[in-house]
């Protein structure tokens, strides 16, 4: 039986590793290369690879932190899949063919678009076609509003769209998507847990498989979120303020009754 | 002993380059099918349609030396996903295509809806290995692999089976005939036991 998947999340900000706060607060906590060098040791599930820096300028402190020569987030991932034997998937200012293309020629096994997805639904589509929908992730932030409406926002969580989340998911499987990477904005680095009623609502319309993202505070969550149907949960902040943190979420998932790897 | 990965333009061939950098191996990747015939080893990675597949490798000229060098001279061959499903007569994505030929059956999509799963089948699922040599020498039986697929080779012969997999029903993981060597799943980003499924191949005696 296939087994339900626990993903960490890095965020790479400028050349370093940052942890988010509500999409709007980003502390630098890491360097890109070792922590997955640790993920690696593990033998984590898989590893997601968001690049979510809106410039090209990159953070000088990498040279201190003897990471050799990595001027833009190609290189970093270039030197990442080197030492990367778990899946890969990375995401962050993919809008053409060709941007897949850099990324799957430098080791990534998958990519994951967000902004694009909405703006030119048609990449998905093309991409399929070359790269096979299982290469294509489609990430989707969600705004909870106050009224309990759900909406997707794109442009790093800037900017709202109008659409209904269940609807554009069901919307990209249809244009080819091989899976979808549910990410809640108003729970980002809260750790109150994932936002179940959006899980489940999407996984209802949507037969790909779904990774729950946003809001980890307890190894306890993401038994919750496999519960609410998805196939895969995934959390970047726990991921480093915690040790062991792969082993102590497995643990848990095993004690909530969920079939996963060891 | 020199490896050769097949870059054919369908993927990610650097991280089954690395792989096997990483046991040890001497691999190349090479485009050029004249490098095939100084090979001791070959190996056919690749995802995406297996409609474009066939194309590119037909255009590219590896036809005739793959059949060359891997039915007629028995050099080692690897294929790995998109690679394994090549190996069928005929490919049923995008309508009807013709594969390598070599192991007789054919490359259907797996039923998600009538089976009640999710496709793509993507994660780690356990293999039942019917096979303890090859491939799969020194490993325990069952042994979870990374799957990144939505289609399956479906063998005429069920004889050439080396391991299955349960998802919905059972689909066949990998495969072995002779000195042809198939896998479903993705050794390269199976973490240790990958890699030891690689060593394996990588020892073979060619």
């Amino acid at each position: 039986m296939l087994k339900k998947r626990l993903i960490p999340v890095l965020l790479l900000q400028n050349g370093m590793l940052v942890r988010s706060e509500l999409f709007k607060i980003h502390q630098i906590i890491g360097n890109p290369i070792h922590e997955v060098k640790r993920f690696n040791q593990w033998t984590v599930d898989e590893l997601i690879y968001l690049d979510i820096g809106q410039s090209d300028l990159y953070d000088i402190r990498r040279e201190d932190a003897k990471v050799r020569g990595l001027s833009d987030p190609l290189a970093i991932l270039e030197e990442v899949s080197k030492t990367c034997f778990m899946p890969l998937t990375w995401g962050g200012r993919i809008r053409t063919v060709e941007d897949m293309r850099q990324r799957f020629s430098r080791g990534a096994d998958k990519v994951t678009i967000n902004t694009a997805a909405v703006r030119t639904p048609d990449l998905i589509t093309k991409a399929a076609k070359i790269f096979g929908s299982q290469a294509i992730v489609v990430c989707i932030d969600v705004l909870h509003h106050a009224d309990g409406r759900f909406e997707v926002f794109i442009d790093g969580g800037t900017a709202p769209t109008g659409l209904d989340p269940a609807a554009f998911a069901r919307h990209v499987e249809g244009l080819g998507a091989g899976e979808i990477l549910l990410q809640s904005i108003d729970r980002d680095g809260t750790g109150k847990g994932y936002d179940l009623d959006l899980i489940h609502e999407v996984c209802k319309t949507t037969t790909i498989p779904v990774i729950a993202l946003g809001g980890v505070g307890m190894y306890e969550h993401y038994a919750e979120a496999i519960r609410a149907g998805a196939s895969a949960v995934s959390a970047a902040n726990i991921w480093h303020f915690k040790e062991l943190s792969d082993l102590g979420g497995k643990k848990a998932l095993l004690r909530g009754g969920i079939n996963i790897r060891m | 002993m020199k490896t050769v990965i097949i870059d054919y333009g369908m993927g990610n061939l650097r991280s089954v380059f690395n792989a096997f950098h990483q046991v040890g191996a001497h691999a190349v990747i090479s485009s050029n099918p004249e490098d095939i015939r100084q090979a001791h080893k070959i190996v056919l990675p690749g995802v995406g349609a297996f409609g474009d597949a066939m194309k590119n490798l037909t255009e590219m000229g590896f036809l005739d030396v793959l059949n060359d060098e891997v039915r007629h001279k028995g050099k080692p061959f690897l294929g790995i996903c998109l690679g394994m499903q090549l190996l069928a007569t005929t490919g049923l994505e995008h309508g009807h295509c013709h594969g390598l030929g070599w192991i007789p059956g054919q490359v259907a999509r797996i039923e998600g809806e009538e089976l009640g799963v999710r496709i793509p089948h993507i994660g780690w699922n356990d293999v039942r290995l019917s096979r303890r040599d090859g491939l799969y020498k020194g490993l325990a039986d069952p042994q979870a692999f990374y799957f990144v697929h939505s289609y399956a080779l479906i063998p005429d012969d069920p004889g050439v089976i080396s391991g299955l997999c349960e998802y919905g029903d059972d689909f066949v993981a990998s495969i072995e005939k002779e000195n042809i060597y198939a896998v479903q799943f993705h050794p390269e980003k199976s973490h240790k036991i990958g890699l030891h499924v690689l060593k394996n191949f990588a020892s073979l005696k060619g």
